[in-house]
């Protein structure tokens, strides 16, 4: 962070709702897929593997530009157990965002299955072809699905904290990057 | 209290207001935390899940823990798959071109109990698992019988529900099995021919078919809707049910072994295109006999493998994973049928500990 911002940078903010609007698709397709039967499986199925994929280059481009451009300042007066709230909890995202899709790819590679992103395009597996693996991994992406879940809530209901009663700042500088400006 | 904006220019919130802003939020995450409950069947509407299906699916008698929940019992094989060219004419997918590509396949009978008697097993099965040089993969798992049992999962789960095990009696009940076929029309093809076709003692003198529609895509971009087979090259031998009864449990891998132990098995890949017209949407439903057949190539059969330690033990056979070239139908129980494996898999892969990867002492084949 070079200093004087108080918003995130346009290409932050663009990277957050984009971001934003795959993963929580994601989330909805994944858990919607394992629990149907219906032709709509396939469709699912076959948008979870590249979207997934999609979402592990953008949160590497993500994490780079955070490093390189840092975040705008959190507000002077904000309780020490909320700023230790709010790194925290943006760790986990950026964890969970990236570790999720491994653990998908990792899990279909133990699962011995071809990994297809669309038609004839398709990833080498990065696991050898194992049982006892792929039960583990396949648990650890549902387990850590309704953590992200769970995650993503508590961040959403932070930001509205921040923006519809601090009205400090906090959700503007992910939105219009005016009030603080 | 009240919250002072931190912007200064704000005023502050009163109590009341800060109650009614705090409602709010809570609504809105509650409102996303259902929504995602909702999408993962958590409530709502009943409906079929794979859970479901794959709960009684295991039901049936016996005991599939660390097994496949249905064609619980078979063996491993390896083959080759050469493929003449013919294919090509139809479909870009990689196997078909002209070659030989590397088969590792399955036997089984369609049971949800791995220490069946193999004549409790009216449909006999063959899956397949044909991988071209690129990773490509072509699977399949086809039945002996000439179309499927039911035309919609909801029905499968039906029919799986009717050869339940009754808890009052602890075996399943026929009268239910019977009610089944009387309510549901889609049952009569393939009830006919469980009735009335020979059986056999052998998995290597079936017609192997793949029951369902796909589409094969060709260079062109012409799409044709097909059925494909494994069509054996040796006669049918049939044999008195009362006749099998007496050979023991295990006399399809005994004979399997025997027959492999002397010379390696084929069959053709006869793939079957459909006219205008013709069901793509319902397995139950043969084709007219008089449909265009292709003969794309030939699968040899080398070596039989006992399952525990062999190489198809941890393969999930799910029929909707094609090769570019090759894609689904319309046929509702392709997505059923690819969920349900799913689920299968999931389970057994968690459940090693219930099936040790240890080659069992009798029955194997050399």
């Amino acid at each position: 962070m070079t200093g004087q911002s108080k918003a995130f940078s346009p290409i932050q903010r663009a990277l957050h709702w984009l971001m934003a609007v795959m993963v929580i698709a994601m989330l909805f397709i994944g858990i919607g897929m394992v629990t149907t039967l219906h032709p709509i499986y396939l469709t699912l199925v076959s948008i979870h593997k590249p979207l997934g994929i999609a979402i592990l280059c953008l949160v590497l481009i993500r994490a780079a530009v955070r490093l390189k451009q840092g975040t705008p300042p959190l507000p002077a007066d904000l309780p020490r157990m909320q700023i230790l709230g709010a790194k925290a909890s943006h760790l986990l995202l950026y964890g969970l965002l990236g570790a999720m899709p491994l653990i998908g790819w990792g899990m279909l590679s133990a699962g011995g299955y071809p990994i297809v992103l669309y038609g004839p395009v398709r990833l080498p597996p990065i696991l050898p072809h194992n049982d006892t693996l792929h039960a583990i991994l396949r648990t650890a992406h549902i387990g850590f699905a309704c953590f992200l879940f769970a995650i993503i809530l508590l961040h959403l209901a932070a930001a509205l904290f921040h923006g519809l009663i601090r009205r400090d700042g906090v959700l503007q500088s992910i939105t219009t990057a005016k009030n603080r400006a | 209290l009240p919250q002072k904006s931190s912007l200064g220019d704000l005023p502050a919130l009163t109590s009341a207001r800060v109650a009614g802003r705090l409602a709010v939020i809570g609504g809105i995450v509650a409102a996303a935390g259902a929504a995602f409950a909702f999408t993962g069947g958590w409530f709502g509407p009943p409906r079929l899940t794979p859970g479901t299906m794959i709960a009684v699916l295991a039901d049936r008698g016996g005991h599939p823990v660390g097994h496949r929940r249905n064609h619980s019992k078979g063996v491993c094989f390896n083959a080759t798959f050469a493929a003449n060219g013919e294919g090509a004419r139809y479909s870009t997918a990689a196997m078909l071109a002209t070659g030989h590509y590397p088969v590792i396949g399955r036997f089984a009978i369609a049971t949800g109990n791995p220490l069946a008697a193999d004549a409790t097993g009216r449909v006999k099965s063959m899956a397949i698992r044909i991988v071209a040089p690129d990773r490509e993969e072509w699977r399949s798992g086809m039945n002996d019988s000439p179309v499927f049992a039911v035309s919609t999962p909801q029905h499968f789960y039906e029919m799986t529900v009717a050869q339940d095990v009754d808890p009052a009696t602890g075996k399943p009940n026929p009268a239910a099995m019977k009610r089944f076929a009387m309510t549901h029309a889609d049952f009569v093809p393939f009830g006919s021919w469980a009735k009335t076709a020979p059986w056999t003692a052998s998995w290597a003198d079936q017609r192997y078919n793949s029951l369902d529609a796909f589409r094969f895509i060709n260079a062109q971009g012409a799409v044709h809707t097909v059925r494909w087979s494994m069509q054996p090259t040796i006669p049918q031998t049939p044999v008195p049910v009362a006749e099998l009864a007496k050979r023991g449990p295990n006399y399809l891998e005994q004979d399997l072994g025997q027959r492999l132990a002397k010379a390696p098995l084929t069959w053709h890949l006869i793939v079957t295109l459909a006219a205008p017209g013709d069901p793509s949407n319902d397995a139950t439903k043969a084709w007219p006999e008089d449909r265009k057949q292709v003969d794309v190539g030939t699968l040899t059969v080398t070596a039989m493998r006992p399952e525990a330690d062999g190489p198809c033990r941890d393969f999930n056979y799910d029929p909707t994973i094609l090769p570019a070239g090759i894609q689904v139908s319309d046929d509702p129980l392709l997505a059923a049928r690819s969920a349900a494996y799913a689920k299968s898999f999931d389970l057994r892969t968690a459940e090693a500990a219930a099936y040790p990867h240890t080659a069992p002492q009798e029955g194997t084949a050399p």
